[in-house]
C-alpha cells in the first residue's frame, strides 16, 4: 500500500486516544507502586511529590541539619542577580539572616545568606523504601506464605473439581441424545441469571448444621458439581469438533469414556487451558465465599479476606494499605502475563455463541 | 397439536424405553449418566434451596433455631412486614419523599447511572480497539483488560487511594487544573460523589466486556462493509444498519448480565463503605439489606423473604428483556418475516 498522509494522521490520531486513555486507564497500578515506595512522613506533608521522595538532611559536626531551597542572589559571595536557587545546609539559624554550608562545595565554608529560614522550602530527592513490604509482610495476618498456600490450595483443588466435572457434563450434553436433554440445557444457561441470594440463606444453614462453616468443605465440594458457564463452553467446543473420529473409535470398540479421554480431551487443550487460567483468577479473586465461610477461622483465610482486614488496621497509612495490594497483585499479574494468549482466546471462544 | 402430545407422551412411556433400539438406550445411559453429575449438583445446591428459601419465607426461623426444628407457620405475615418495610421499599409508598431512600430505591437510582456505563464504555472501547488506524491494537486490548485480573478487594484499595480526599491523585490532580479546595469531591464519603465512586470502580473490570464485544465486531462479515461503501452509506448509518445489529447479540447478552448483576449489587458498598449505609444511607443497597438482615440480624425467615422478592423481581426483569429481545436481537440466519 502506497503511503498515505491521511491515513497517517488518522494513525497517529487514533493511536495517540488509546495511549492516553490507556494511561488513565492503567494509573492506578502506578500509584500503589509509588504509594507502597513512600515514607509515612512523606504521606502527612501536604504538596510533597506524587514520587517517593524524602528531604535529605546533612551531618555537621555530628549533627543532623535541615536542607533548604536557597536563593543565592540573598547570600554573601555569589551574583546579587543570579535567579539560581542551590540546597544548602543550614548551620546557624536567625530571624534576619542566617548562615548555610553548601553540601556540594565544603571548601567555600560557612556563608550568611539574608532570608528567613521558615518561608524556605525544603528540597525532595529520589528516596524509594522497602520498609512497607517489610512491615506488611510481618503484620500480615498468618504471614505471607500460609495466606499464599490456602489461596493456592482453594484456587487447585476447586479447578480441578471444575474441570473434571464440566468435562463430563459438557461431553454429556455435546454428544448423546436422550429425553428431556434441550429442557435441562435450557435449565442450566437460565441459572447464569440466578441471583445467589436466593440460595444462600438454606445453603449455609445447612453447612451450619453440619459444622462445617469454618472449614473449606463449603467452598470447595459445590465446584466438584459443575457450573453452567464452564459446561457450556465445553459443550459448545465439542460440538465444533468432527463426529468422524468418535464413531471410527466406537466401531473399534471404545465405550464413551474412552472417547472422551483420548479422542475429544487432546483435541480441546485451548478451551482447557481459558478454564483452567479464568478458574484460577476466579478463585484467587474471590472474596464473598470465603467472607462467610471462613471470616471466622483465621488459620484458614485466603488472601482477600486477610488482606481486606488491613483497611482496619491500617486504614489511616495508605502506604501499608498499597503494599499489601501490591502483594495480593502480583501473583495473578504474572500468571495473566505468562498465559494472556489463553485468556484473551478464552474470551473468544467463550463470547462469539452468545 | 393433539398428535404431537401421544407421540411426546409415547416417546416418554415406559414401553417406549424397551423398545428403543439398544443404541438409543446406551446412548440415553450415557447422556443421562454423564450430565447427572450437573442434575444432583443442581438439585442440592440449586432447586433444594430455593424451594427452601421460598419455605422459610412462610415460618418463623431464626439463625439459631437450625433448619431442622419443627417450623412455626406464619402464613404471610413475612409478606406483610416486607410490604411495611420502609427500609426495603417494596411499597411505593416509600419511594418518593423520604428522608432516607429506601434500599430498593438506591438499588434501582444507582443502577440507572451504571447501567449505561456498563453497557457503552466498554462498547466504545472495542469501536477505538477495532478502528483500522489504531497500531498495537494487541497490546492495547491486553492493557486494558488487565485490571479484570485484579483481585477485588486490592481493586477497592487502589480506587481508595486514588480517591482519597486528600492524598488520592484524583484530588490532587483537580486541585492542580484549579479547582477550589471547597469544591473538590469527596468520592465515598459524599452523598452525591459516592455513585460515581462505584461506577469509577465498576469501569476498571469492563476489560471482559471489551474483549466480548470487540470478539462480535471481529465476527462482522467485511462484504457488509464494503456493500454499505459502494451504497454510500456515511459512518452512523454503517453502525447503525450494520454494525449494531450484527454485534446486538453480544449487546444483548451483556445487558441482561448487567441488569441481573445491578440488582444484586452490594459488595462494593459492603467493603468501601464497610455496610454501614454511610454517607447518609445512600449505599444501603437491597442485596446489602438481605446480606446484613441474615448475618448480622440473623433474621432467617424475613431474610428468606427479601431474597425470594429479588428473585422475582429479577426473573419477570429478564423475561421481559428477552421478550423485547425479538424487536433488536438479530441472529444471523434467522428470517425475519
Amino acid at each position: 500500500m502506497k503511503f498515505n498522509l491521511k491515513n497517517g494522521i488518522n494513525s497517529l490520531f487514533v493511536t495517540l486516544l488509546a495511549v492516553a486513555l490507556v494511561s488513565i486507564f492503567l494509573s492506578p497500578f502506578a500509584f500503589m507502586v509509588l504509594t507502597s515506595l513512600k515514607t509515612r512522613e512523606q504521606i502527612s506533608v501536604v504538596g510533597a511529590p506524587i514520587w517517593p521522595a524524602a528531604q535529605p538532611k546533612f551531618e555537621l559536626e555530628g549533627k543532623e541539619v535541615d536542607v533548604f531551597v536557597v536563593p543565592i542572589s540573598q547570600c554573601d559571595g555569589f551574583d546579587a542577580n543570579s535567579t539560581d536557587t542551590r540546597n544548602l545546609a543550614i548551620a546557624k539559624k536567625g530571624r534576619q539572616e542566617s548562615t548555610f554550608i553548601d553540601p556540594n562545595d565544603l571548601g567555600r565554608g560557612e556563608f550568611v545568606c539574608r532570608v528567613s529560614w521558615r518561608a524556605l522550602d525544603r528540597p525532595w530527592t529520589l528516596s524509594p523504601t522497602w520498609q512497607n513490604y517489610v512491615e506488611v509482610w510481618n503484620t500480615i495476618p498468618n504471614g505471607y506464605w500460609r495466606l499464599l498456600g490456602n489461596t493456592l490450595f482453594y484456587a487447585i483443588s476447586t479447578m480441578i473439581g471444575t474441570v473434571i466435572s464440566c468435562i463430563l457434563v459438557g461431553y454429556g450434553f455435546a454428544r448423546f441424545r436422550f429425553p428431556g436433554r434441550d429442557f435441562l440445557f435450557l435449565i442450566l444457561i437460565s441459572t447464569l441469571f440466578l441471583p445467589g441470594a436466593v440460595t444462600l440463606i438454606p445453603t449455609y444453614s445447612f453447612w451450619q448444621r453440619l459444622g462445617l462453616v469454618g472449614t473449606w468443605w463449603p467452598l470447595v465440594v459445590p465446584h466438584f458439581f459443575a457450573n453452567a458457564y464452564n459446561v457450556f463452553l465445553f459443550r459448545q467446543y465439542f460440538m465444533t469438533l468432527p463426529r468422524e473420529l468418535d464413531e471410527s473409535a466406537m466401531i473399534d470398540g471404545a465405550g464413551p469414556l474412552r472417547i472422551l479421554w483420548s479422542i475429544l480431551i487432546p483435541q480441546s487443550y485451548p478451551v482447557i487451558i481459558a478454564v483452567v487460567v479464568f478458574h484460577i483468577v476466579f478463585a484467587w479473586n474471590d472474596y464473598f465465599g470465603p467472607l462467610i465461610y471462613l471470616s471466622t477461622s483465621r488459620e484458614n483465610w485466603p488472601i482477600s479476606v486477610a488482606l481486606s482486614s488491613f483497611n482496619g488496621i491500617y486504614g489511616q497509612q495508605p502506604q501499608l494499605i498499597q503494599a499489601g495490594a501490591f502483594l495480593a497483585i502480583i501473583l495473578p499479574m504474572i500468571l495473566f502475563f505468562v498465559a494472556q494468549r489463553f485468556f484473551i482466546q478464552g474470551i473468544v471462544v467463550t463470547g462469539v455463541d452468545k | 397439536m393433539l398428535e404431537e402430545l401421544n407421540k411426546t407422551r409415547e416417546k416418554f412411556s415406559f414401553a417406549a424405553f424397551r423398545n428403543m433400539k439398544s443404541i438409543a438406550k446406551r446412548e440415553m445411559r450415557s447422556g443421562l449418566g454423564f450430565t447427572s453429575l450437573w442434575i444432583i449438583g443442581f438439585l442440592a445446591f440449586t432447586l433444594i434451596p430455593m424451594i427452601a428459601t421460598l419455605f422459610f419465607s412462610f415460618i418463623d426461623l431464626s439463625i439459631t433455631d437450625g433448619i431442622f426444628s419443627t417450623p412455626k407457620f406464619v402464613g404471610f405475615d413475612n409478606y406483610a412486614q416486607l410490604w411495611k418495610d420502609p427500609q426495603a421499599g417494596v411499597n411505593p409508598q416509600f419511594w418518593f419523599g423520604s428522608e432516607t431512600p429506601s434500599s430498593l430505591i438506591i438499588t434501582i437510582r444507582f443502577a440507572l447511572i451504571a447501567l449505561p456505563v456498563g453497557i457503552f464504555a466498554p462498547l466504545l472501547l472495542a469501536l477505538l480497539m477495532n478502528n483500522k488506524h489504531l497500531k498495537g491494537q494487541f497490546i492495547f486490548r491486553t492493557l486494558f483488560y488487565l485490571p479484570f485480573i485484579v483481585p477485588f478487594i486490592a481493586s477497592v484499595f487502589l480506587w481508595g487511594g486514588m480517591l482519597n480526599t486528600e492524598t488520592g491523585w484524583i484530588n490532587r490532580f483537580l486541585e492542580f487544573a484549579g479547582v477550589p479546595n471547597e469544591n473538590l469531591p469527596g468520592w465515598a464519603n459524599d452523598v452525591n460523589w459516592v455513585y460515581p465512586t462505584y461506577v469509577i470502580m465498576g469501569i476498571w473490570g469492563i476489560g471482559n466486556a471489551m474483549l466480548i464485544m470487540l470478539a462480535g465486531l471481529q465476527g462482522v462479515p467485511t462484504e457488509l462493509y464494503d456493500a454499505a461503501k459502494v451504497d454510500g452509506a456515511n459512518t452512523w448509518s454503517t453502525f447503525w444498519n450494520i454494525t449494531f445489529p450484527m454485534i446486538s447479540p453480544v449487546i444483548f447478552y451483556n445487558l441482561v448480565l448487567n441488569i441481573v448483576g445491578l440488582f444484586q449489587y452490594f459488595l462494593v458498598p459492603l467493603v468501601v463503605n464497610n455496610g454501614t449505609g454511610r454517607p447518609g444511607g445512600a449505599t444501603l443497597f437491597y442485596n446489602l439489606y438481605l446480606y446484613k438482615t441474615f448475618f448480622t440480624f440473623q433474621n432467617m425467615s424475613y431474610g428468606s423473604t427479601l431474597a425470594w422478592f429479588l428473585f422475582i423481581v429479577i426473573l419477570i426483569v429478564t423475561i421481559a428483556l428477552f421478550g423485547t429481545a425479538k424487536y433488536w436481537v438479530y441472529y444471523a440466519g434467522e428470517v425475519r418475516s
